[in-house]
């Protein structure tokens, strides 16, 4: 080991004895990478060398005929992919923005407001960290009867609501809102919702971002709800259809249709966390459990 | 504008206990789909529900069966389902602890992108294990692995990875760890970086003399609060992708019930065979192991509280 020369810790320039770091997340890259330039390799390869055999890695001649095919796939089912897009456009906007909204008013009101229960709230949404939905699956689903959403396009959305982890993160954030500028706003008579918007607001901005992020990968991804929740085709929402494509056991011409899905499911997700990553790691850097 | 004093009292009463205007929709949400679902959880773990009526009360029978009568349950599912918790768990953490540590050793510009890349399969999991990884594991000759070995003259005839109980399980662990680096890793990652420079100064002067002893006596203390973040984020992970094996094999119960855990044990009996009692009192069991390993989280990482 080179000899230690005190802080190493986010430098400022390119050293030699950086170099080690590179070769040891080399594998790790190439492993994290190389399925993405599949799904984007295949979703582009046309029907002979999707046959091919020796299967090939990258695509030779790139089409655009896996993404006809599937813009224009009735005879799976009955309904044109267009509709599962557009449900799933629809219920991903309408988590987004809802979700952002009840997960903000709440981290503002365990953060800033004093009241009886507060530390009992947070604490219980600290616990519900680490709940995960598909461990209570039969106990949701009859909740979810109850409350008459099954066969419903709000089963798409509503359970989705709650996340725990948004609450959390944003409440972490509005703590360091300084108080003297809340209480300013409040002597000069502005409303708590007022105050909330207009001062918590811009400054919480990056944590909002974090947090819509995972309200859109929650909803964008979700399957759980077509799967589980909803008989009517006409509700379901387009991962379930790439689900459908990829595992209908289409075979080997299937593949290439269910790449360009599956490339239309994945691109929103990586250019949303692209553009907002430094906003991210700014959230982050207040995510700790104390 | 002019309020009339009743308006204006309304408001007042509003303005005042707004925290609970605020709340009201979280709790609400928080009501329905995490106590409440608890609560029927542990409520019908004592009955024989069928998903249409409850005959009658059993006590702790269903509890009994899953450990005297469920054969599957005791030889497969309960050891498959411990076995991946804790490679998945405490592997994917330690994974995340680590390349986040190389990560804070590299420039800003490197850094961010190859923080961007190792973020990657996280975001694309739901979508990878169906389009990616079933086909690089396919069990003819058009599966990649397959293929190469096959080139690299290791084996002859094609291997049945996904439907063969000696590998289903290392495939599905590989997956899990491949998918692992996710806001738990970002957070650490952060973590990290927003060490106070004076702590580095501070520990060479007080001598110490390399990385490790830099990580164990620096680094760690100072990022424990996000270091118990990404633990329970690892928890979160792990049983978030208890559905990989069926995923990967195609079929509930897995073959051999090799890559079968309770979450798949859970559905399948009380989605495809309708023991609704029984299949709750498994999702009892299955919440106090989660709980078990964020209270261990928390033991290893939480400030005295």
């Amino acid at each position: 080991m080179a000899k230690y020369r005190g802080i190493t810790v986010n430098p400022q320039r390119f050293e030699r004895t950086q170099i080690k770091f590179y070769i040891i997340l080399l594998p790790m890259i190439i492993l994290a990478i190389l399925p993405l330039i599949y799904i984007i390799s295949t979703a582009f390869k046309p029907i002979e060398e999707l046959f091919a055999y020796p299967p090939t890695f990258f695509v030779k001649n790139p089409t655009g005929a896996n993404f006809r095919r599937l813009f224009g796939a009735a005879e799976n089912t009955a309904f044109p992919m267009s509709l599962y897009l557009f449900n799933s456009i629809v219920a991903t906007v309408a988590v987004v923005f809802l979700g952002c909204f009840i997960s903000l008013l709440a981290a503002y009101a365990l953060s800033k407001k004093k009241f009886r229960g507060r530390r009992v709230i947070f604490k219980a949404n600290q616990l519900a960290l680490m709940f995960v939905g598909s461990m209570l699956g039969i106990p949701r689903y009859l909740i979810i009867k109850e409350l008459g959403l099954v066969d419903t396009f709000w089963a798409n959305i509503i359970p989705l609501l709650i996340m725990p982890t948004g609450v959390f993160l944003l409440k972490q954030f509005i703590d360091d809102v300084p108080d003297s500028l809340i209480e300013a706003a409040r002597i000069d008579g502005a409303s708590e919702f007022r105050v909330l918007m207009r001062i918590v607001f811009p400054i919480v901005k990056p944590a909002m971002a974090t947090v819509a992020i995972l309200f859109f990968q929650s909803a964008w991804n979700s399957v759980e709800a077509s799967n589980m929740f909803i008989n009517t085709e006409g509700f379901k929402t387009f991962s379930y259809y790439m689900n459908v494509l990829t595992s209908a056991g289409n075979g080997v011409a299937g593949r290439g249709m269910a790449a360009a899905a599956s490339l239309i499911v994945v691109i929103p997700n990586i250019v949303l966390f692209v553009i907002m990553q430094s906003r991210v790691m700014d959230t982050m850097a207040r995510s700790g459990i104390k | 504008m002019k309020l009339s004093p009743m308006a204006k009292k309304a408001g007042n009463l509003l303005n005042n206990h707004s925290h609970w205007v605020m709340l009201l929709a979280y709790l609400l949400l928080f009501f329905a789909f995490i106590l409440l679902p608890i609560v029927l959880a542990v409520g019908l773990s004592f009955t024989n529900f069928d998903s249409v009526k409850i005959d009658s009360f059993e006590g702790l029978q269903n509890y009994i069966r899953a450990f005297t009568q469920d054969t599957v349950f005791m030889q497969k599912i309960l050891p498959n389902t411990i076995l991946y918790a804790l490679i998945v768990g405490p592997g994917g953490y330690i994974l995340s602890f680590v390349v986040a540590w190389i990560l804070s050793q590299l420039t800003k510009t490197a850094r961010t992108i190859l923080a961007v890349i190792l973020y990657l399969p996280s975001l694309i999991s739901g979508v990878a294990v169906s389009t990616i990884w079933a086909v690089t594991f396919a069990g003819d000759r058009t599966g990649y692995l397959n293929d190469i070995l096959i080139q690299m003259g290791i084996i002859n005839e094609p291997i049945t990875f996904l439907q063969s109980s000696d590998y289903l399980m290392p495939i599905m662990i590989f997956v899990a760890l491949w998918s692992s680096m996710g806001i738990g890793f970002l957070s650490m990652l952060s973590g990290i970086l927003n060490v106070d420079r004076e702590q580095y100064e501070a520990g060479l002067i007080d001598g110490i003399s390399n990385r490790v002893q830099e990580v164990i006596y620096i680094t760690i203390p100072n990022t424990k609060s996000q270091m118990l973040f990404g633990a329970v984020m690892a928890v979160v992970n792990t049983f978030n992708t208890t559905g990989l094996g069926v995923a990967l094999s195609g079929s509930n119960p897995t073959p051999k019930y090799a890559g079968s855990l309770i979450v798949n044990h859970i559905d399948d009996i009380g989605f495809i065979r309708y023991e609704m009692g029984y299949a709750a009192a498994l999702s009892v069991l299955l919440l106090v192991i989660v709980w078990v390993f964020n209270k261990l989280a928390y033991k290893l990482f939480g400030s005295s509280d």
